[in-house]
């Protein structure tokens, strides 16, 4: 496991030191605005959050469910452009957390594989996650981010042959987003046992450390996923509380109440989740 | 000219940008492909369905009448508008819903605009006893009506995707959202040259048969190989149909014709090599309409078929290779198109192929300054009539003005739906 000061692997080493697995919350930047965003990841970061995934909202999210697309939708009407998600980087690293940024393919490509690395190491961010590149694609990036000191974090699926699991995790750096169920971003009532199995197929293959996502909601599931996962990774809960949190009025102004109150919750809640993974109440 | 040398990847463009957990079904498909394209079973039946049920092999028609307005040059039509359904794109569905019963899967979805190839889809479902989900976007359900009641008639379901702009790319994102979901048992039907490595290679082998019958019908019917092949563009399916049969011809031109909308100034069209750069959008690397930050632009058409931002990568290779040329035709120059061929042969163009007949006008009318009137009629335009014209009659009702009661209306509602 790398040590390198700034990466994830660091950060999901030190929980994993702490008996816990790391909590990695998700927030698109420009969501409900990009102010407010920044807001609402500096709340996540004080309720708990140890890495914060900032998205970058994208015309075509094949990957995103609906409460996503939604605030994707809603910050690119509202204006937001890529060069935001360096500010976001920027005040996750301030807040004392440790950003990473996930990004469809196209929109780092237009801005050039190497600018967008440069660009988001100098805002202090961790690394990259590409939900639709395979590292057999990824030749720019897999240079571009070993030039800046970057992580490069890759998917497997359960659909994920061995071999598959061998080459996507020896091309991951930080971590491997372990995909919890075929499927599109979303709350799920159950998150199941293919996790689980997808973990422990993972450690067979690799010791890069193992983050789960897609699905997980509240604490109870992200400490039965943090049973065995090295990190748990939350998304479309976080978006779905932050819109809870519009002020009224909030869908046509995107402000936000003071306080955020449920979105520190729900953090506050999945927090606690990740604490009792391992506490071996069980 | 060096041919692929990656494979999936046509010079710089193609390849497979799709989220990981497709790619077992990716590699399951480009096996099942792979192994069919060598099966002597597998051919016979797509040849036997293909006779007996698309009506291949599709005629050509030679049109004379129309000619007089391409500066007498020869032009030859190839009939893909007498397919079964209506168009070329019964060819690949065929093809492809076979190798999902190889493959044992019971459940085809796929992505439409127009809706040709959601009832071609629907229609091969309901031949071979699959469960079909057509994903179109509202706007086209609303456009396409009748479309959407063949595809609901042949037992298909159809979902109207509201998301984005509810529009052709806007269906695909939701169709790869189920593929991702329900990977396990259903194949992704893609419609047309586009998506990630297997698909833009082989929707075109299974197009392929189009320009293999002409190459053969033109050489019996003028004794020599025409001077070019001209197909309209949208991801461009039917388009590498018809050029790959002729791309070692280096004598033959192939001509590809986008939609050029409302004009390229305008900034409504889809005329993706008219200014758009290499980009990533729905697996491949190829040409793309998109903004300085990588977001897609919304194209525009008056055919719904040519209304797509990207375009097959291999339209990418052979243009900037030089193999193939690419232009555009506006709507008005294709409303013009449409109608001359309505008048002078009796035959009802989709307004996609118009693209195509428009180009024809173009390129004769050059040929024939080229090498004066008394020669142009030794020189022959080979144009792909890819599907008929019937889906078209609300909208070309509309733009002539043929309904006189209900031509405010009619006007109307073309006026909202191209907003």
């Amino acid at each position: 496991m790398s040590d390198r000061r700034g990466g994830t692997a660091a950060v999901i080493e030190r929980c994993l030191a702490e008996g816990r697995p790391a909590l990695i919350a998700y927030l698109p930047v420009g969501y409900p605005t990009v102010e407010g965003s920044l807001e609402a990841m500096r709340a996540v970061v004080e309720e708990g959050a140890d890495i914060v995934e900032v998205g970058v909202p994208y015309s075509d999210p094949v990957m995103d469910g609906p409460v996503i697309q939604a605030a994707a939708s809603t910050a690119l009407a509202r204006g937001v452009r890529v060069d935001h998600i360096f500010d976001a980087v920027a005040a996750v690293r301030d807040a004392g957390a440790t950003p990473v940024v996930m990004s469809y393919w196209n929109l780092v490509l237009r801005r050039g594989v190497d600018r967008f690395a440069a660009d988001l190491a100098a805002a202090g961010g961790a690394g990259l996650i590409t939900p639709d590149l395979i590292p057999e694609e990824a030749g720019d990036w897999i240079r571009a981010s070993d030039a800046y000191g970057l992580d490069r974090i890759f998917l497997v699926a359960p659909s994920s042959t061995r071999e598959r699991l061998v080459a996507v995790a020896a091309a991951c750096r930080g971590f491997v987003y372990t995909a919890s169920t075929m499927g599109v971003t979303g709350v799920r009532s159950e998150v199941g046992s293919s996790a689980a199995d997808l973990v422990a197929r993972l450690r067979q293959v690799t010791d890069v450390p193992a983050c789960v996502g897609l699905g997980v909601s509240n604490g109870d599931q992200a400490a039965a996923v943090g049973a065995t996962a090295d990190g748990v990774i939350v998304g479309s809960a976080l978006v779905r509380a932050l819109t809870a949190d519009l002020a009224e009025g909030g869908e046509q102004t995107g402000e936000l109440r003071p306080g955020l109150e449920t979105l520190r919750s729900v953090t506050a809640d999945l927090a606690d989740g990740v604490r009792r993974a391992r506490s071996g109440a069980n | 000219m060096s041919e692929t040398r990656v494979p999936g990847r046509f010079g710089q463009f193609g390849g497979r940008y799709v989220p990981e957990a497709l790619i077992p079904a990716l590699e399951e498909l480009d096996e099942a492909r792979l192994k069919a394209a060598v099966d002597e079973d597998f051919a016979a039946e797509l040849a036997r369905l293909h006779r007996t049920y698309t009506g291949r092999p599709s005629i050509i028609t030679e049109v004379p009448r129309f000619a007089e307005h391409c500066g007498g040059v020869r032009v030859i039509l190839k009939r893909e508008d007498l397919n079964h359904t209506g168009s070329h794109k019964i060819n690949n569905v065929l093809a492809q819903a076979l190798l999902t019963v190889r493959m044992g899967k019971k459940r085809v979805i796929a992505e439409t605009g127009a809706g040709q190839h959601g009832v071609a889809t629907a229609t091969a479902a309901a031949l071979l006893g699959l469960d079909c989900t057509i994903y179109m976007g509202k706007v086209d359900t609303e456009r396409q009506a009748l479309n959407v009641a063949r595809m609901k008639m042949l037992g298909a379901e159809v979902v109207a995707v509201e998301h984005g702009s509810a529009t052709l790319k806007d269906a695909i994102n939701e169709a790869l959202r189920d593929w991702v979901t329900n990977v396990e048992t259903t194949h992704y039907l893609i419609g047309t040259v586009t998506g990630p490595h297997p698909f833009p290679e082989m929707v075109r082998d299974f197009h392929r048969i189009i320009g293999e019958e002409a190459r053969e019908q033109v050489e019996d019917l003028t004794g020599s190989l025409p001077d070019a092949v001209i197909a309209c563009v949208g991801g461009g399916s039917n388009a590498m149909g018809i050029f790959h049969a002729f791309v070692p011809d280096e004598g033959v031109r192939l001509i590809g014709i986008e939609a050029g909308g409302e004009g390229i100034d305008s900034g409504r069209h889809a005329a993706r090599f008219a200014g758009a750069s290499p980009g990533v959008l729905h697996g491949a690397m190829s040409y793309l309409m998109q903004d300085d930050d990588g977001q897609t632009i919304e194209s525009h058409s008056i055919s719904a078929g040519l209304d797509y931002p990207s375009v097959g990568p291999e339209h990418s290779f052979l243009r900037d290779s030089g193999r193939a040329e690419y232009r555009y035709a506006t709507d008005t120059d294709v409303m013009a198109a449409f109608e001359l061929l309505c008048r002078t042969e009796g035959i009802i163009p989709a307004l996609e192929s118009a693209h195509a007949l428009a180009g024809a006008i173009e390129v004769g009318r050059e040929i024939a300054a080229e090498v004066g009137p008394e020669k142009a009629g030794e020189h022959v335009l080979l144009v792909n009539l890819s599907g008929r014209g019937d889906k078209d009659m609300h909208t070309a009702a509309a733009y002539f003005g043929l309904l006189p009661e209900e031509k405010e209306q009619a006007l109307e509602e073309l006026e909202e739906d191209e907003l």
